[in-house]
């Protein structure tokens, strides 16, 4: 097991629910540090303290609330889309601008394989230092990302490769320039497209899924999340502004957006749920990526086995299911 | 274009998918008496000339709001409006609570002041003699937010217009996607829009009519999916809400930012169409495109 003291995986960030965690980490650093000076045997009590370092992380991590999810979510070690790029895809081959307007370094796409699978990449960034959050805007699309992504996955339809996106964005956005260039036409026109693309499609939210702005890049054959990512129609704060009128209400709607991997699989808004390593995926990005890897590898072959005619019927009768409504019997015939 | 950045990477700028506040409501500032005022022009004005006027003041052609059932009967010939899909009916998937308030309270209550059990009505009807598939969003219901029923009546009314090879005509009114049923809502936007694809696929004729407001999440899918785009004068048509972009700018927002002149504009609306207007404009769209 790794070492988890303050400057290991978790990079030091402290969530507030893990405090106890983090006093856990230190008295293992702190014994393993007097053994190696004193030379004396602490080695019993450090694998007891281990054990019990690795039974409250695994029972902090399975009973997160919404709210404590949405900040493993935002982490700000969490692994990112390029991160992801790196450690899963081989040869990867960016391509850049809309052919429009720009090239827009909030979503990154391009060429690359995955396992043995040649497949086009959209991947939302968010940046890891200062420098690159202002040069992706903090992973905020504007009409030209968009407008990028569908451009290649037209490449991608016509040269028959599968299109992997990766979801990553607190929304779209919101300013002058991007309502100017239609940021509403840009992510319109790519859920239309998206639905009728001749070649497999293929989503998983990995961190953020805000709302209009991760869905622009959302529409597929399989949806699936990871862990401890959330898909929202709004941000906890938006709606807790909104409804409760305070931002403080973010965790109680939270709560009550339903906006976690577990609760989105039983809404069948997602199809499936990609495990991440203990502790969350900034605790150990290798194995979150080989957990994706895995998962990517192994639907790409279903999909494949596909006709494009039987896969956009699947597509399209996924996608039509969506949404929960009610029949009534009607008394009397309705009237204008 | 260099725009300033969000302050941090934390703090959402409220996503814009969803647009809801106090702007969408009714800009009448003397209700139920016999005389309002006009925001456009601040006259006085008589209800009966207005309601006459197809809700258009007649001093200044300001285009006040109209509910789903009013909006039919301006839109279609009289009498031609059958409805269709009118069982399908909202219901509470997320058991979705808040301050002590429920959302299926909520749209009791909606459904009681209304009459109506949702924001949009679906229907076959006649615009000057074509028969066309007619969708009109009612601003009045939960400000035309887009949950499940309105998805699901819509891709409804989109397969009957792709079967039965009728032009589509939908009437936008929206605050944007309906918070209440959280993902599901914006799934919504997803359904929709592959309904629209096989629409389009199978050769169907499109016209978005947008009408104020148009935003947020509705915005994203259909609205800007017409073959062609009409929109009435005036509208307000966005994604993000100009608060949230006000605060994120931090700056004030250009003259007539988000109105339908501004969006012809930047080249996202074909036509602005006044409201006695748009029968005969949709009639002669469907003999040039789809007679
Ligand atoms: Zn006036």
């Amino acid at each position: 097991m790794a070492k988890d003291n303050g400057n290991g995986p978790a990079g030091g960030y402290q969530l507030p629910f893990e405090k106890p965690i983090f006093r856990l980490e230190r008295q293992i650093a702190e014994l393993e540090g007097s053994q190696a000076e004193s030379g004396r045997d602490f080695s019993s009590e450090i694998r007891k303290l281990r054990a019990q370092y690795v039974s409250l992380l695994k029972k902090t991590y399975q009973s997160l609330t919404p709210w404590e999810t949405v900040l493993v979510a935002r982490h700000p070690k969490r692994p990112l889309g390029c991160e992801y790029i790196d450690r899963i895809v081989k040869s990867f081959v960016e391509l850049h601008g809309d052919r429009r307007f720009a090239d827009d370094r909030a979503i990154r796409c391009g060429l690359g394989r995955i396992g043995t699978e040649k497949v086009a990449l959209i991947v939302q960034h968010k940046g890891r230092d200062t420098k690159e959050k202002i040069a992706c805007n903090f992973g905020c699309a504007h009409p030209e990302g968009y407008r990028k992504a569908l451009r290649v996955m037209k490449l991608a339809e016509k040269f028959h490769l599968p299109v992997v996106t990766l979801i990553d964005t607190q929304g779209a956005y919101p300013g002058v320039g991007s309502e100017e260039r239609g940021v509403a036409e840009a992510i319109a026109r790519n859920l239309l497209e998206m639905s009728r693309l001749r070649t497999p499609i293929l989503c998983v939210i990995i961190g953020e899924g805000g709302s209009g702005g991760a869905l622009g890049v959302g529409v597929g054959d399989r949806i699936a999340i990871l862990e401890f990512a959330y898909y929202s129609v709004i941000s906890p704060e938006g709606c807790a502004s909104i409804l409760w009128r305070t931002g403080e209400k973010a965790s109680e709607a939270a709560e009550a957006l339903k906006l976690t991997a577990r609760h989105l699989k039983e809404l069948d808004v997602v199809d499936e749920i990609v495990p991440e390593p203990l502790g969350g995926a900034h605790r150990s990005p290798a194995e979150a990526a080989t957990n994706l890897e895995r998962f990517l590898v192994r639907t790409l072959r279903d999909l494949k086995r596909l006709g494009p005619d039987e896969l956009l019927r699947r597509r399209y009768d996924r996608w039509r299911r969506m949404g929960k409504v009610i029949h009534l019997e009607l008394q009397t015939a309705a009237k204008s | 274009m260099a725009e300033p950045q969000p302050t941090n990477g934390t703090k959402n700028p409220y996503d814009p998918t969803v647009f809801e506040g106090p702007q969408i409501r009714k800009k009448r500032d003397v209700p139920d008496g016999l005389w309002m005022r006009c925001p456009g022009c601040e006259s006085m004005l008589y209800r009966k000339t207005v309601a006459e006027n197809l809700e258009v003041c007649p001093e200044c052609e300001h285009h006040f709001r109209v509910g789903g059932r009013l909006r039919v009967q301006q839109l279609a010939d009289p009498d031609s409006f059958e409805e269709r899909f009118a069982e399908i009916a909202p219901a509470d998937p997320l058991e979705f609570k808040w301050s002590g308030k429920r959302y299926a309270d909520r749209l009791k209550a909606e459904q009681d002041k209304s009459g109506n059990t949702e924001a949009i009505l679906t229907g076959i009807a006649y615009i000057k003699g074509r028969r066309v598939a007619l969708a009109v969003m009612d601003g009045d219901f939960l400000m035309g937010s887009m949950g499940s029923v309105l998805g699901e009546k819509l891709s409804l009314l989109i397969e009957e217009a792709t079967r039965s090879s009728l032009p589509l005509v939908v009437v936008c009114m929206s605050g944007g996607a309906r918070m209440h049923e959280g993902a599901l809502s914006l799934m919504q936007m997803g359904k929709t829009s592959a309904a629209l694809a096989r629409f389009d696929d199978g050769g169907g004729l499109y016209i978005a009519v947008l009408t104020d407001p148009t935003t947020g999440g509705t915005t994203a899918s259909f609205a800007m999916l017409g073959d062609v785009i009409l929109s009435e004068p005036g509208a307000l048509i966005g994604f993000a809400g100009q608060r949230v972009i006000a605060n994120t700018i931090k700056s004030e927002l250009p003259e007539g930012f988000q109105r339908a002149e501004f969006l012809m504009d930047k080249g996202f609306v074909d036509r602005i169409v006044p409201r006695k207007e748009l029968r005969s404009e949709i009639a002669q769209l469907i003999d040039y495109l789809k007679p």
